[in-house]
């Protein structure tokens, strides 16, 4: 039996370790183009920063890897010979395959205005790019950036931390409005203002213009001008599904997959950013950008190729995430899901938690901590938990496991109702300590 | 003892010290690395959180550095199992 597994992501390795508890003989071979294999893609945004160093991004050891028993080369695959069971590598050549895996990831929506080419004009996607946008800070002394998510966020601290004086374009009046309510977003906006960053609100990109073949300015549709020497946008992302496209399977946004993340030809799977999961809760098919869900995904996939097939359950959506400074978890749905600021979806970005939830909203805070509370009927339906992480896994549980809170729906919809001691309360009570 | 105990700082800082080890959430961490980077006796946290193992290092100054510099509230110190048998 061979396996075929195309990318060195998260969902990649996650496949290999489930193909691995349940088939040691079996033969795995990874095919990737990532010059550096795998590694935390969240994880750049602190080497931007300057909290890591380039080597302390590789998760894994060579000894790990030597446990693990797979082939791994270094080559773009170009095509998918579905009638041969076999791909065809930039070479020419072919390797064939009794399952294959696509867990080719996504990339970083181009930038399509005037002036996308020039030199200075960057996205976060691959270690490579983080690489250059250094080297370009060395140089340059102003930089914009475009975006509403939370890479566009680290883009802008990271550029920060590199001493470059930042100026962030918001599209609407205020950060990630389809995810956080108002406050929140003016709490993020406060923060970033402090540390140094200049907002800008209703502002878009018309034009990047250029001296010599590098950035030297842009032009707003308001009229304004900035100069610059430097531009980085991260507006989106797309699923690299071209090859599954042109093999002719099912692809929507991303490949489809059931819930065996299997394709509509039995010898292939998808798992990833690259695929589109059948969510047997809402019955549609969704994009569930995120680290977690990759890692879920791939392991699931691994063991329906070893013939171990056993249902991916979507997983309740949360992101944890650290927005200037401020750890911050959203459970479950958040958001009102329309995109005045993002277009296609934000890095680690879940489609779930987006829709609009039919529920009342209890919140309390104070400082930086900040609870947000989504309750439905009988059951906690989403949350935002930002600075002080104690509730989040106990809103987690809650939420994943739609525990019944009758007993204490009340008390958390009550006015000026201290949320986080009813939290803890309800949360002592279902976990009692002798 | 009330759970609402774990809570409050000081006493959440008593347990630590009596029994304290470091707990991930593996569903959280997404492998960034920070803690093992910042560990002063380079125990490769990580590899713990990858496989949501707790670390049981007699090594482990229980220092909180990990815990403190993780950007994803993956870690924390426990003196039971009682959060992440309710988490699973
Ligand atoms: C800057 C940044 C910040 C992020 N922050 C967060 C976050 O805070 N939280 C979160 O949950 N998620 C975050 N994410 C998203 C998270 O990293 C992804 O969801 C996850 O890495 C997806 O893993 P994957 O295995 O599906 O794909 P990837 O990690 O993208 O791997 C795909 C691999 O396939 C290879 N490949 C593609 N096509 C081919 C081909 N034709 N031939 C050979 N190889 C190919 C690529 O080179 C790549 O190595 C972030 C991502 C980035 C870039
Ligand atoms: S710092 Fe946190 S998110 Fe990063 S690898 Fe360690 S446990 Fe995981
Ligand atoms: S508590 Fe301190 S010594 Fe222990 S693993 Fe964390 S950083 Fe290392």
């Amino acid at each position: 039996m061979r396996h075929i597994i195309i990318g060195t992501g998260v969902a990649a390795l996650a496949a290999v370790e489930s193909i691995r508890s349940v088939e040691r003989g079996a033969e795995v071979i990874l095919l990737g183009d990532d010059p550096y294999g795998f590694y935390s893609r969240p994880g750049l945004a602190y080497f931007l920063s300057g909290e890591l160093t380039d080597k302390a991004l590789f998760p894994k050891t060579r000894e790990d890897y030597r446990r693990l028993g797979f082939t791994y080369r270094k080559a773009r695959v170009t095509k998918i010979l579905r009638d041969d069971t076999s791909v065809q590598l930039e070479d020419g050549s072919l390797l064939t395959y009794d399952r294959l895996l696509l867990a080719t990831g996504a990339f970083a929506t181009p930038l399509a205005v005037p002036g996308s080419t020039l030199q200075g004009v960057v996205k976060l996607d691959h270690l490579n790019d983080a690489r250059n946008i250094l080297k370009l800070a060395k140089r340059g002394r102003t930089a914009v950036v475009v975006g509403g998510g939370i890479t566009a966020l680290e883009l802008a601290e990271g550029l920060l931390a590199r001493g470059m004086s930042v100026h962030y374009l918001l599209r609407g009046n205020r950060y990630w409005s389809n995810v956080l309510d108002e406050q929140e977003s003016r709490i993020i906006e406060a923060r970033l203002q402090e540390e140094g960053i200049t907002l800008h609100f209703h502002s878009e990109l018309q034009e990047i213009i250029g001296r010599s073949g590098r950035v030297n300015s842009v032009r707003l549709k308001n009229g304004k001008t900035l100069k610059c020497d430097l531009l980085a946008y991260a507006i989106g992302i797309q699923p690299r599904a071209d090859l599954a496209r042109e093999a002719g399977l099912n692809v929507e946004r991303g490949i489809l997959v059931d819930e065996f993340m299997q394709t509509n030809d039995p010898n292939i799977c998808a798992a990833g950013d690259v695929a589109q999961v059948y969510d047997r809760i809402s019955g549609r098919s969704v994009l569930d950008s995120l680290w977690n869900a990759a890692r879920e995904q791939g392991y699931a996939a691994g063991l329906n190729m070893a013939g171990r097939g056993t249902p991916y359950v979507k997983s309740m959506p949360f992101n944890v995430t650290r927005l200037a400074g401020l750890t911050t978890t959203i459970i479950g749905a958040v958001g009102h899901g329309r995109d005045d600021d993002l277009v296609g979806i934000a890095r680690g970005d879940s489609e779930t938690w987006r829709e609009l939830p039919n529920a009342i909203v209890a919140q309390s805070g104070f400082d930086v901590n900040r609870v947000r509370i989504l309750v439905g009927e009988k059951k906690l339906i989403g949350a935002v938990v930002m600075g002080d992480q104690t509730l989040s896994v106990p809103l987690q549980t809650i939420i994943a496991k739609q525990i019944d809170i009758l007993a204490m729906r009340d008390k958390l919809l009550a006015q000026n109702a201290k949320i986080s001691d009813v939290i803890v309360d309800f949360w002592s009570n279902l976990n009692p300590v002798n | 003892m009330s759970f609402l105990h774990i809570f409050k700082k000081s006493a959440k800082k008593r347990a630590t010290l009596a029994q304290g080890q470091v707990v991930p959430d593996s569903s959280r961490c997404v492998q960034c690395g920070i803690c093992t980077y910042n560990c002063p006796i380079e125990i490769d946290v990580r590899a713990y959180a990858w496989r949501g193992e707790a670390i049981h290092r007699s090594e482990c100054l229980t220092c909180g550095e990990c815990v403190a510099r993780c950007p994803r509230g993956v870690l924390r110190f426990e003196r039971t199992d009682l959060f992440r048998a309710a988490a699973k």
